[in-house]
């Protein structure tokens, strides 16, 4: 197990290194960063001298020594617009983020888990019919349109919602503050959860009752009718338990995906998370935000990966994380 | 921080006690928040609208492109370059201070200090402190455009600014990339005093207990402003009624918000021109004034505003909007395709050749279908457009490098003066003085130049407006540049929130002087 996590460990270096490498590399194409410090009247020279004071004008190979001198201190640099440590900004937006993303977990958890074996044991039903074409149309529309669209009913037309921020937070700690301590917070958080949620949705509706159909055909079920075991606890323990280890393996890729969803979700809301900060960070040239946050993260994916890997042995015994080539 | 909590609790004290009549709050949202609170640290609309809500200037412009007396009462010219201002009595600095000709001083000199603003303020030599309320601007040479550079002059709190921090470092301090004093704290004469502010989510402004502009029939006592980034959101929020004032509003939601019972919207006549450089160091065909022309008269600028900017514009001749001294009503768009096609055959063009186009698009509204549409209109008059948008961050690079045949470019005046649209877009390019810093066409006429140099020490208003009018004659018969057309202004509000009554096309809401019913 130690081992095992060593190994991940150095992976993430590896990761993390290699993104800083390419982040790098191709910070010169996103344009420049003087552009959006100064104003339009400013002359050339002025502008050079800025360039020099910034390093702008250095070799890459000595930018990314004095880049890579500086994480190695845990300094990810000091963002142009916030003018305050990247990585100190990123922290700050990063709790916003999470919850948005576990409003959207639990929506899609509590929702995929019941339709998903629904479907799957009546294939046949008006209702299942109704969610899988659901499902088709909620795959095929994209996440800006769906949050548009939510926008205009619940929030123009029917004012049952707020239409973009966070709302009354309450503080936890350090840059942890929580929407889900008010019923304002809750209100606010509710329509971006549920455009996030939209676009996993319907993958793993899909996902479980293909799973959940296969495993019902299998050997040991019939023999669980056969023995007369309660239908509820056939589907529910026999088949479901089995159905779930692609499903996480699934989750566990998606979530990352999720993370880059977050940033169309947070840009439409207004949502003050680092989804939106790095499109932001993007649209101002803000190099070093955009290296730290390309850094954070690759760390975040290495890091939900190896916790799938960890729920997988929990799920199923047999699976040997000490034997895993990881 | 800690300075502004601790004063705004007394200050709330304070308003508590004094229990003003009406509180209004209003939300308020922008596609982007103010970069810094350092009104020195960019010069952008953004810097400025902050700084009219935190701060006054010397004199500010009205909704008819005058000047209106704000901190300087009064003010007169004493000799060609000297201006003596008399400063208003009895105004206050958030802080207490009192506003005191040395604040105007020692904001001249940190404003010639400002990499962004040292430009404007270049002709000018000093600040001579007479008295308390008096003092001396002058420059090094007679100039026009004094009252236009003194709405730049927003007096600083200079004792509050003074002087070092606990970290060592000098409150006064310009900092553009990384933290500053100045970039976090603010004290001015203005409206509203800053309470809090999270950099890209939100500011909070309370209105300042000894404001000294007490005639003004403003009754907003607290302000929430929050960047939306996306139009449709910005629209959202304000017709379900989260916000109560928004810009900019984009031209596919004009009607929406015009026609919504609860909102109202208005625009105004902007001064920002949209143009066609056309680099005449890349295409030999550019270097003759037929070919130029041609092009002119081939593009719809009518058609453009009417169907593209949905009427969201106004077609321009020239760079001056109407209400410059250099704009003349004679010089209108044109438009006639078979006189483009003429003039091609006269050049010895009539069967076309091909050039390269870029524009940005997410820089001006909808640029990149503006770009598109002249390259079908140049194919009318077999020019051949190869067109390449990208985003700003990328395009400007591009732009530096001259990259492009054709390359677009927006431009505001920021003395709010005809000369300084020809001093960057098409004087003759000269890395030395910058003049001519964004003119990618390379155009060059010395007599125009010449009549630039002139009109800025003539200070006579009718001999000056005469020499920049000749001077946008000659543009326009050289056909310097391809001119589009003003981009309009809007703002939607909530109904009973009267926006009408303080904006204006420099697009800074007065917002010390909204009434909230």
């Amino acid at each position: 197990m130690f081992a095992y996590l060593m190994k991940r460990l150095f992976q993430a270096i590896a990761v993390m290194f290699a993104i800083s490498l390419i982040s790098f590399a191709i910070q010169d194409n996103l344009g420049d960063p003087l552009r959006e410090l100064v104003g339009q009247s400013v002359s050339e020279e002025v502008r050079q001298e800025l360039r020099d004071e910034l390093g702008l004008n250095d070799s890459f190979f000595k930018q990314y020594t004095r880049f890579a001198g500086k994480v190695l201190q845990g300094d990810l640099g000091t963002s142009y617009f916030f003018k305050e440590p990247a990585l100190d900004v990123i922290l700050k937006k990063l709790p916003a983020t999470l919850e948005l993303v576990l409003g959207a977990t639990i929506i899609i958890i509590g929702v995929s888990v019941p339709l998903g074996v629904y479907t799957a044991i009546k294939p046949n039903s008006l209702f299942s019919k109704i969610v899988m074409g659901i499902s088709i149309i909620g795959i095929s529309i994209p996440v800006f349109l769906t949050a548009i669209l939510m926008i205009f009913i619940f929030s123009v037309e029917l004012r049952w919602l707020p239409s973009f921020g966070r709302g009354d937070v309450v503080h936890v700690f350090g840059p942890w503050s929580t929407n889900f301590a008010t019923v304002d917070g809750w209100l606010h958080i509710l329509l971006p959860s549920v455009a996030l949620a939209s676009i996993m949705l319907p993958l793993f509706i899909r996902l479980i009752r293909a799973e959940m159909m296969e495993t019902l055909q299998s050997e040991y079920v019939r023999f669980a009718w056969a023995k007369g075991i309660r239908p509820k606890r056939i589907w529910f323990v026999h088949a479901l338990k089995n159905t779930l280890l692609p499903v996480i393996t699934v989750g566990g890729v998606q979530i990352g995906t999720m993370v880059a969803y977050t940033i169309l979700t947070e840009t439409v809301f207004q949502w003050p998370g680092m989804g939106f900060m790095f499109l932001e960070a993007v649209n101002r040239v803000d190099t070093p935000l955009i290296v730290a946050y390309l850094i954070v993260v690759g760390f975040i994916f290495v890091v939900t990966n190896t916790i799938v890997d960890l729920i997988y042995g929990l799920v199923n015994p047999t699976v040997n994380l000490s034997r895993m080539d990881a | 921080m800690k300075i502004f909590n601790k004063f705004v609790s007394a200050c709330a004290v304070t308003l508590a006690l004094t229990a003003s009549v009406s509180a209004e709050s209003i939300k308020i949202a922008y596609d982007a928040d103010p970069v810094s609170l350092d009104p020195h640290e960019q010069l952008s609309g953004g810097t400025l609208q902050l700084s009219h809500m935190v701060y006054d200037p010397l004199v500010r412009w009205n909704q008819e492109l005058a000047f209106e007396p704000r901190l300087a009462e009064s003010w007169e010219q004493i000799d060609p370059t000297t201006t003596r201002f008399k400063l208003r009595d009895g105004v206050k600095f958030h802080s207490g201070n009192e506003l005191t000709a040395a604040d105007v001083l020692w904001t001249f000199n940190r404003l010639k200090a400002s990499d962004d603003f040292k430009a404007i303020f270049n002709l000018f030599t000093s600040v001579e402190v007479i008295d308390d309320h008096t003092f001396d601007l002058k420059t090094s040479e007679p100039y026009p455009l004094v009252l236009h550079t003194a709405t730049y002059l927003f007096p600083m709190d200079s004792a509050f600014f003074s002087g070092a921090e606990d970290n060592g470092n000098d409150k006064a301090a310009i900092v553009k990339h990384g933290d500053s004093f100045a970039s976090r704290n603010i004290s001015g004469t203005g409206p509203y005093k800053v309470t809090s502010r999270e950099q890209g989510v939100s500011v909070q402004f309370e209105r300042f207990g000894d404001y000294w502009d007490t005639a003004s029939a403003g009754n907003v006592d607290s302000i929430t402003l929050t960047p939306i980034k996306e139009a449709p959101t910005r629209v959202a929020a304000l017709l379900s009624g989260d916000v109560d004032f928004i810009a900019p509003v984009p031209p596919t939601d004009l009607a929406r918000i015009d026609g919504d019972g609860a909102t109202d919207l208005v625009t105004m006549p902007g001064t920002r021109i949209i143009t066609f450089q056309m680099n005449q160091d890349r295409v030999e065909a550019f270097k003759d004034k037929r070919v130029r022309q041609a092009i002119d008269y081939a593009v719809n600028n009518v058609g453009i505003v009417d169907r593209i900017m949905r009427g969201f514009g106004t077609p321009g001749g020239q760079a001056s909007p109407a209400g410059y001294q250099g704009y003349d009503a004679s010089l209108t768009p044109r438009y006639d395709v078979e006189k483009a096609k003429a003039l091609m055959a006269e050049a010895g063009y009539a069967d076309g050749f091909s050039i390269t186009m870029m524009a940005p698009n997410n820089r001006y509204v909808n640029d990149d279908k503006i770009a598109q549409a002249v390259v079908s209109m140049l194919s009318k008059i077999n020019i051949k457009v190869d067109l390449q948008t990208m985003p700003k961050a990328q395009y400007w690079p591009k732009f530096d490098e001259r990259a492009a045949d054709m390359m677009m470019i927006g431009w505001h005046s920021d003395t709010e003066d005809s000369a300084n649209f020809h001093e960057f877009l098409s004087h003759c390019p000269n890395a030395d003085t910058g003049a001519g810093q964004y003119n990618s066409g390379n155009y060059c006429s010395p007599e125009a130049d010449a009549l630039m140099a002139a009109a800025n020490t003539e200070t006579d208003a009718a001999k000056r407006a005469a020499m920049l009018q000749e001077l946008e004659g000659i543009l326009y018969e050289d056909a310097a540049f391809i001119p589009l057309h003003w981009q309009n202004l809007a703002w939607g509000a909530r109904k009973g929130v009267d926006a009408a009554g303080i904006v204006n096309a420099m697009n800074f809401p007065y917002f010390g002087d909204l009434v909230v019913k």
